[in-house]
């Protein structure tokens, strides 16, 4: 395994171009895209959020750091083979029908990536139908929903019951968060899952996938 | 400067409590002290009851209005919740609030055009949230027009620009200050209201920065706002830039406020 204690403290300051020539080094220099993404972008990202979730530092700085690791694995794309594991799980993430607020499910979703997850970010104001339809699509191992406003909520429920009504529920696991979003509610709506931030959603979708 | 008080809000634990438990001495405690603190609107949400947020809604507003003789705010996304809250509402309400989302403007206007209200405007748009001053002040432009076409005289709309934090964008702030000097300069008359709180999510010391946006929403314009008005220092920085702004003759608020106790560095 290679020292990545350059590559690691660039993306830690959100660096970017740093980051990125470190990257490019590395590629150079023969180590494994799959290497780098490990221990290099992954298990920094790890550390990261879990400064983030102890609040030692903040939402710029996670953005930051995020982004620095975006701009690394898009160098780090064309060099995966067949069979290389590129991805924890897929993950499927919406805000929900007529709800249009996107700063936590966006929060979330970076989080998750710079865990390893792969994202498909359907947007805002999704409706059941939608959730169901890429589902089938795309096949993701989670299914997250947000929602920020109390009568916005219900659409959960709906996207839970569409995806039982498609018989498709039993396919994926349901995480959901949002300010007014409870665990209580979760359980209520039968979704698998509740998240109260960004850091614990992390946390939550690897304990749904049994993985670590 | 219009002051909304912001305390009574089922998100706080203690008046979640207190509704659940129909404590009307708290919720009446809270309403007093606000009210003696100086504010002119009592707001009142019970958003996290979900279903029963319009009983809620409605217990709140005649439990407030037992004690103290002010208009409410209030405060709710539910127009069903609204309507039946403005029904036992004494004077006239502030409703919380109206945007161009279409199921929101749809059930909400038959609501606040049936009697006698002021209305917030919320710069939220159809199908996105507003990024810059430009899209933020062109849904406040429509909403103020839709308002006034269905009779609302321009004192009676409180145009929210939307806050949306810095920490996610750093040109956030700006963006809604700038909306509201646009909005203000455009229709001359109007009111301008906003809360702080968004502003600091995701980042520490967020009083610090709380009051410090205050500060700068009254210097672009602001006529209207919603928070803690028994938060002293908050209410220093409100008196302190009211004064710095011409609008506190030979000082009097200000010295009256400090001989009072009420101001400290």
């Amino acid at each position: 395994m290679s020292d990545f204690k350059a590559l690691s403290e660039a993306i830690s300051k959100g660096d970017i171009n740093t980051a990125v020539s470190e990257t490019r080094q590395a590629l150079d220099a023969g180590t494994s895209a799959q290497d780098i993404l490990d221990n290099g972008l992954i298990a920094t990202m790890n550390e990261v959020g879990d400064r983030f979730s102890s609040g030692l530092i903040f939402v710029p700085q996670m953005l930051r750091s995020a982004k620095a690791m975006q701009e690394c694995t898009k160098l780090l794309k064309p060099y995966f083979q067949e069979g290389d594991v590129v991805s924890k799980g897929k993950v499927l993430m919406g805000t929900v029908r007529g709800d249009l607020h996107d700063i936590g499910k966006n929060l979330v979703s970076m989080m998750m990536e710079g865990a390893g997850f792969t994202i498909v970010d359907l947007g805002v104001d999704v409706p059941p139908e939608h959730f169901v339809e890429k589902t089938k699509e795309v096949k993701p191992d989670i299914v997250g929903m947000s929602a920020l406003l109390s009568t916005t909520m219900p659409a959960m429920a709906d996207t839970v019951d569409a995806l039982q009504a498609a018989g498709i529920r039993k396919k994926v696991k349901i995480m959901i968060g949002g300010a007014p979003v409870t665990e209580k509610y979760a359980q209520k709506i039968g979704a698998d899952s509740y998240a109260s931030d960004a850091g614990s959603a992390v946390t939550r979708a690897k304990e749904l996938l049994g993985i670590s | 400067m219009i002051i909304v008080g912001e305390k009574i809000n089922t998100s706080r634990k203690s008046v979640e409590d207190a509704v659940r438990n129909r404590d009307a001495a708290f919720i009446a405690g809270l309403a007093r002290e606000q009210a003696e603190a100086g504010a002119h609107y009592i707001d009142v949400n019970a958003g996290t009851f979900l279903e029963e947020e319009l009983d809620c809604l409605c217990w709140l507003t005649e439990t407030v209005q037992k004690e103290v003789a002010l208009p409410l705010c209030l405060d709710s996304p539910n127009a069903e919740a609204l309507s039946e809250a403005m029904k036992v509402h004494k004077g006239e309400p502030l409703v919380n609030s109206i945007s161009l989302e279409e199921d929101r403007l749809r059930l909400l206007l038959p609501v606040i055009t049936r009697q006698p209200c002021s209305v917030v405007a919320l710069c939220m748009a159809r199908t996105a949230m507003p990024i810059t001053t430009e899209e933020r002040v062109e849904v406040g432009s429509e909403l103020v027009t839709k308002l006034t076409s269905e009779g609302f005289p321009r004192e009676k709309i409180y145009v929210d620009p939307l806050i949306h934090p810095v920490s996610v964008n750093t040109n956030m702030g700006i963006a809604a200050l700038g909306a509201i000097r646009r909005i203000m300069d455009d229709f001359p008359g109007v009111n301008t209201i906003c809360g702080l709180s968004n502003i600091s999510f995701g980042l520490p010391e967020r009083r610090l920065t709380n009051r410090n946006f205050l500060a700068l929403c009254i210097g672009y314009g602001l006529s209207a706002v919603i928070l803690d008005p028994t938060d002293r220092q908050l209410m220093a920085t409100l008196l302190t830039v009211q004064m710095l702004l011409g609008r506190d003759e030979y000082c009097a608020d200000f010295i009256d406020a400090y001989q009072s106790g009420r101001i400290s560095a």
